[in-house]
């Protein structure tokens, strides 16, 4: 692997971000339907406004608009319905990192002065199918020749990387619980999240749902309680239960990113994207350790090198919780807690919205939902709120938002992306 | 060469997956050594992941070797209901690490589905041919059975 620290040949900028709502559309609303949603809102977000003509190229993350709907060549059929043909229009998959992938390659056609202003997102219409098939296509990033035909899922494969993890550092389930009921309750601060409910809220409704019904009002002494109960929160696949699952929804995400020299053309407050990094790994049984995600510390360590800060200078992160044991992986792959002791951290509330280090403010792909190739431009729609001090009520307590990172992860960690945000 | 000959030829690469899967329906599990730095891959590889040598022999393991991850699943994708299992019917998966060193993941037999906690890492397994229909096509399929 080529070791010399790269860097960007100019600096480059967001100054607009939307966000579909995530959730269950009906069928019959499209990939392409879904877009636009995020791109309207993205035209109101640019603070000083822009003529989509300038636009000179449109990428876009989806993974499987051909298996969720038979449509292929999604790029330019989401463009027409934006009214940008007929500039260059890119697809990117790369399984649930697709759009975090689009990012960082707008970001380098940018840098290479390629391109001034670049529009970025990610859609996905996942519900079309039922849950099984949607497992289906999942598992279709799996290995075909092993994974699949082991039976293995996506919560499947996580799952056996939380036993190596439980086996090794002695996390336990209760762990992944509070990785939830802290997604949950900042999801519950979201209006935009599939799952905009808190567990004590979860509680609070399947109990009215039983009295309603009729039924023996059931009763849990807390969230913990309340997920271990295996009616209420049943096993996917052993340990990674419901409540440790994100969600299987539909959504779209935009950015635009535009070169740094002319950021103030359209917003006084841009976000700088200061760092970028991206990996890929072979299947897990080829990998030497599986309680961590090789391509995460890799994908980091080129993403701060380039920003030249380290993982103590960041001041809040999106990271990829596609299952509770991935955001614990994730915490502990980007350096901010050494190997085993995410755990801790998480116990002592300091990823909470209030804490020493916030992670995934708007719900993380658990309650906020997981349109995967909405997923990873979505949560840059969140750092770039966040750093501007826009989040409404889920905004972080902290006062110091200069720094963000965010990391998006594709199937089992074969792709991860880390980009690195300055706001100046 | 025809054409025709250098397709079947691509096909019959040993280190492809079609030769892995004719190999299993034998009850053969074959990796790839690397003739430079001794690597083992299951399923087989091409190229060598660890030093990038393209010298490799194909090897039979042993079928011996430790469970070093693993999951008991309850939401199968089709081609696991295919076979019959569903939320109340579950099955295990897992990583296993072979005598010769190779990990591979596959289907894990005589353990305990009803408690998954107490699956121990660790534990000797032993490979066993599993034969399922496919789509109407019988396949032979890796699996590893527990030591009791």
């Amino acid at each position: 692997m080529v070791q010399k620290k790269r860097k960007l040949g100019r600096g480059v900028a967001i100054v607009g971000a939307g966000l579909s709502k995530f959730g269950v559309y009906p069928k019959g609303v499209k990939t392409t339907d879904l877009f636009v949603e995020a791109y309207n809102e993205l035209k109101e977000s640019v603070d000083k406004g822009f003529a989509p003509k300038d636009i000179d190229a449109f990428y876009l993350g989806n993974i499987s608009s051909d298996l969720f709907e038979r449509q292929v060549h999604i790029a330019p059929a989401t463009a027409s319905r934006i009214g940008l043909i007929p500039i260059p229009t890119v697809r990117f998959e790369d399984a649930c990192a697709a759009s975090g992938v689009a990012f960082r390659e707008a970001v380098i056609a940018i840098a290479s002065g390629i391109y001034d202003i670049v529009l970025v997102g990610g859609t996905e219409k996942m519900t079309n199918l039922d849950t099984s098939h949607v497992t289906e296509v999942l598992a279709a990033a799996l290995d075909p020749d092993s994974e699949v035909l082991a039976g293995e899922t996506f919560p499947g494969i996580y799952a056996t990387i939380a036993t190596a993890h439980m086996a090794k550092y002695g996390t336990t389930v209760e762990d992944f619980m509070r990785v939830g009921i802290k997604n949950h309750h900042n999801g519950g601060l979201n209006p935009k999240a599939h799952f905009d409910v808190s567990i004590p809220e979860f509680m609070k409704r399947r109990a009215a749902s039983a009295a309603k019904k009729g039924l023996p009002e059931p009763h849990w002494a807390d969230e913990m309680d309340f997920l271990h109960d295996p009616a209420q929160n049943p096993i996917i696949g052993w340990p990674m239960r419901l409540f440790d699952c994100s969600t299987i929804c539909d959504g779209a995400s935009a950015v635009l990113l535009v070169a740094e020299d002319i950021a103030k053309d359209f917003t006084d407050k841009p976000i700088y994207v200061i760092g970028t990094g991206q990996a890929s790994d072979y299947y897990i049984a080829e990998r030497e350790d599986i309680t961590s995600i090789k391509g995460s510390k890799l994908a980091a360590k080129e993403a701060y090198e380039m920003a030249d800060v380290g993982p103590q200078d960041i001041k809040l992160a999106e990271v990829h919780d596609c299952f509770t044991i991935a955001e614990i992986l994730a915490m502990e792959d980007l350096g901010f807690y050494k190997p085993g002791e995410a755990a801790k951290a998480i116990r002592e509330g300091e990823d909470r919205l209030d804490g020493k280090l916030p992670i995934n403010m708007d719900g993380g792909l658990k309650a906020k939902g997981h349109p995967i190739g909405a997923s990873g431009v979505g949560m840059i729609v969140e750092v770039f709120k966040q750093m501007r001090e826009e989040a409404g009520p889920r905004q972080v307590k902290k006062k110091d938002v200069s720094l963000g990172l965010m990391h998006n992860v594709g199937a089992h960690g074969s792709t991860v992306v880390v980009n690195i945000f300055e706001r100046r | 060469m025809a054409l025709e000959s250098k397709f079947s030829e691509v096909a019959e690469n040993k280190f492809y997956s079609l030769a892995y899967h004719r190999f299993l329906s034998e009850k053969k599990l074959m990796g790839s050594k690397c003739k430079k730095c001794g690597h083992i891959c299951v399923p087989p590889q091409p190229i060598c992941p660890k030093c990038q040598g393209s010298e490799l022999e194909l090897v039979e393991m042993k079928g011996k070797g430790k469970l070093v991850a693993y999951t008991v699943i309850a939401v199968a994708p089709p081609l696991m209901v295919e076979e019959g299992f569903d939320r109340e019917h579950h099955y295990c998966s897992g990583v296993v690490e072979l005598e010769e060193g190779a990990r591979v993941t596959a289907r894990i037999l005589g353990v305990d589905l009803a408690r998954p906690e107490q699956i121990k890492i660790g534990t000797p397994v032993t490979v066993e041919y599993v034969e399922a229909m496919h789509g109407g096509e019988n396949k032979t399929l890796l699996a590893f059975r527990a030591s009791s």
